[in-house]
């Protein structure tokens, strides 16, 4: 059964990634996007990460892809009419990188096909609980970072987007 | 039955190969930046798969760090995009030569 939904996942995920790259219109290409994003939501229920998966729903899909579109609509770009003349380099890069992929793979199948240690599911506090509590102890300074990165990127955001802030401010 | 371990990898280096590519060959900054959010996408799915295979709620928290950085990345990402448009009147990167000239 997990078999199954993870092959479904797991091919509706490959394909729309795939989309993504090879779509000319970039709407279409944020519209595949999205529909991966639901599918790794998916795959975190498998994965007992359902807190994640909610997460992934809200700000992936309902909040960054949203951007995206809106930035799309606002310039009205046209779909593109060729793909860039790097396509050598990334051809000779991703076989590269797949070789090594598959290498790695063949030679620890022995390691990597063990099974899962004693799938035993957290009893007691949910995932979300179990979350909220490594995030607020052992991870608060990174949290508090983290905080402050939003914060230099909206305060970016809102400067690199405004208007001729200089011309505003000689007037 | 549980699903291996290796079958998580192997999707996840997948996806993040095919964000890798789509960086090299699009000319649009747009489907650019989608294609490092797939690349971000992929590292999040192997985080969440070590996570549950190793018990390990630490793996859960990355996630949320990540995500962190991928929304600061899109908002500076898509006002950097803005204003080129602003001021060149196109995103395709070929189009972007100034140092170059």
């Amino acid at each position: 059964m997990d078999h199954i939904f993870f092959f479904y996942f797991a091919a509706v995920i490959a394909t729309t990634s795939v989309l993504v790259v090879a779509l000319r219109n970039p709407v279409y290409s944020a519209l595949a996007l999205l529909i991966m994003f639901f599918h790794v939501a998916g795959l975190y229920v498998t994965l007992h990460a359902e807190f994640l998966a909610a997460v992934q729903i809200v700000v992936y899909a309902g909040a960054i892809l949203v951007l995206y579109l809106f930035v799309v609509m606002l310039l009205s770009i046209k779909s593109e009419e060729r793909y860039h003349n790097q396509l050598p380099v990334a051809g000779l890069l991703g076989v590269m990188l797949c070789t090594e992929v598959i290498l790695l793979l063949i030679q620890s199948r022995t390691a990597a096909s063990a099974p899962a240690p004693a799938a035993d599911p957290v009893a007691g506090p949910g995932n979300t609980e179990l979350i909220g509590e490594a995030l607020y102890s052992t991870y608060l300074f990174p949290f508090e970072v983290a905080s402050l990165i939003l914060l230099v990127a909206m305060i970016g955001a809102i400067i690199l987007a405004k208007k001729d802030l200089n011309e505003q401010a000689q007037q | 039955m549980a699903v291996p371990l290796s079958y998580y990898l192997i999707l996840s280096g997948f996806v993040f190969l095919t964000g890798v590519v789509g960086v090299l060959i699009r000319r649009n900054i747009i489907v650019i930046l989608l294609s490092v959010e797939l690349m971000l996408n992929a590292t999040n799915i192997n985080f969440v798969a070590f996570s549950e295979y190793f018990h390990n709620v630490a793996g859960q928290v990355f996630v949320f760090f990540a995500l962190t950085v991928a929304a600061a990345e899109v908002a500076v990402g898509l006002a950097i995009i803005i204003a080129l448009h602003r001021t060149n009147s196109s995103i395709y990167i070929d189009d972007l030569n100034l140092l170059k000239r």
